[in-house]
Formats: structure tokens, sequence, C-alpha cells
């Protein structure tokens, strides 16, 4: 079996990015299509840790100032789902049409 | 000689991980994604420690599978579920996606085919015990102003959040 190298990771990486994007271009749950996203983020940092082996700690801490991101953006998201549930008793984003004309 | 080990615990971590992730985008109940992503958060967490990159495990479990997790269950108890858990879950032009999302997969395999050999084979094996403190010199040292402006990032988006989910401000 060949040896694990940095291939394999962004392999994986792949995979769990496609997978994000398959549930937000798919689901209609707003929750889900959320957490779809932080697959993708993850996805992101393990390409970036997995390129740190190979040139130096830069891509830990990428990973740290993403991590942050993906926190601040799971809190605005779900403050603006909570408002908008108040208003509009649903979850579905194909519902969620007040910009639309 | 490869320890058999290491190829063992990357694979079983690799299916922990893609197959709760497969779970997320495809439970019904939206509290069983939310554990199913809590599932492929610790199994990533165990990728970064095989990455020797042990902070990172370990910020991604406090914040990710404590924090962000706790938020998200929170949020989904707000919301009701009981009236989406009988709604269709998947939106009209899921074929479409579905199509676009694995032309996307498509290219990814292309690219990982292609420049298979452009990685190098030696990857360096850092220190563990100091993996802390190097981070450490390199947020306040190199990435001292980025470092600032996550903390501005992230009082804004407390005060949004704040502003969002309050009834009258």
């Amino acid at each position: 079996m060949a040896p694990i190298g940095t291939l394999h990771y962004l392999v994986i990486a792949a995979a769990l990015f496609v997978l994000g994007v398959i549930g937000v271009l798919t689901r209609r749950n707003v929750v889900i299509i959320l957490m779809s996203i932080e697959l993708i983020l993850n996805a992101v940092n393990l390409n970036l840790v997995a390129f740190s082996r190979i040139w130096g700690l830069h891509g830990q801490v990428f990973s740290i100032f993403i991590i942050t991101d993906a926190a601040a953006e799971a809190a605005v998201g779900l403050g603006i789902l909570i408002a908008f549930f108040r208003n509009k008793e649903t979850v579905n984003v194909d519902e969620i049409d007040l910009l639309k004309w | 000689m490869q320890p058999v080990a290491t190829t063992f615990f990357f694979y079983f971590l690799s299916a922990v991980t893609v197959i709760s992730g497969l779970l997320v985008i495809t439970r019904r109940n939206a509290v069983h994604s939310a554990l199913a992503l809590i599932l492929a958060l610790i199994g990533q967490a165990g990728l970064y420690l095989m990455l020797y990159a042990p902070f990172v495990a370990g910020v991604q479990i406090i914040l990710y599978a404590g924090g962000i997790m706790v938020l998200f269950l929170f949020v989904i108890m707000l919301v009701s579920i009981e009236q989406s858990l009988k709604e269709e879950q998947f939106s009209k032009l899921w074929v479409v996606g579905l199509v676009s999302a694995l032309a996307l997969g498509g290219l990814f395999v292309a690219v990982y085919l292609k420049g298979k050999g452009i990685f190098p084979e030696r990857v360096m094996i850092p220190p563990e015990t100091s993996n802390t403190q190097e981070i450490a010199n390199y947020l306040y040292g190199n990435y001292m102003f980025a470092f600032e402006i996550a903390s501005l990032l992230l009082l804004v988006a407390i005060i949004g959040a704040v502003v969002m989910a309050k009834k009258r401000i």
C-alpha cells in the first residue's frame, strides 16, 4: 500500500469540499446549508494543514484565522436566520424571496 | 519502512469524516445532521493530529465541536423543526446542483491526476511539543496585524448577531 502523502489528504479535502457544495446547492433547509458551508471551510483547513507539513507553519496559522472566520459567519448567519424565522415562519431557502421582484 | 498504524488510522479517520459528511447533507432531521457534523469535525481533528498539528486539532475540537455546534443546536431548537420535517428536503433544481457539484469533483480529480508529481515527497516532521509555541510566535510576530483584524471581525460579528437576533433595538 502506498505511504500516506500530501495528495491523500488533498483528496479527502476535495471529497469534503464536493459534499459541502452538493449540500449548499441541493438542500432547502437554511440550517443545513450553513452546516454545508462549515464542511467547505473545513476542507480548506485540511488543505492548509496538509501543506503546512511541507512549507512550514504558516498554513496552520491561516487555518486558525479561517476557524475565526467560520465562527463569525455562523454567528451572523444564524442571527439572520432567527430574524427571518420570526417574520416568515419558514426555514426554506426557496421561500425566502423578499428581494426578488 | 512505513508503519502500518499510520495507514490504518488515515483510512479510518477519513472514512469517518467522509461518511459523516455524507450524513450531514442527506439526513432529514436537522439535529441528526448537526450530530453527524460533530462526528465529521472530530474525525478531522484526528487527521490534524496525524499531520503533526496538535494545536489546530485542539482548536478544532474546542471551537468547532464545542462552540459553533452548540450554536447550531440552539438555533435548530429555536426554529421549529416539526413542520420542516414534513416538507420536501431538496430544492426543485437539485439535479442541476448535483450535476454541477459533480463536475467540480471531476475537475478536482483531473487536477490531482495531472498534478500528482508536483507535491514534494519529502515532508517535514516538525517537533510536536513546541507546535503551540511556534504558532504563537507567528501569530504575535508575522501575523500581528491579521490577528488584530480577526479580533475586530469577531467584535463586528458579535454586534451583528445581537442586532439581528434582537426583537426590538
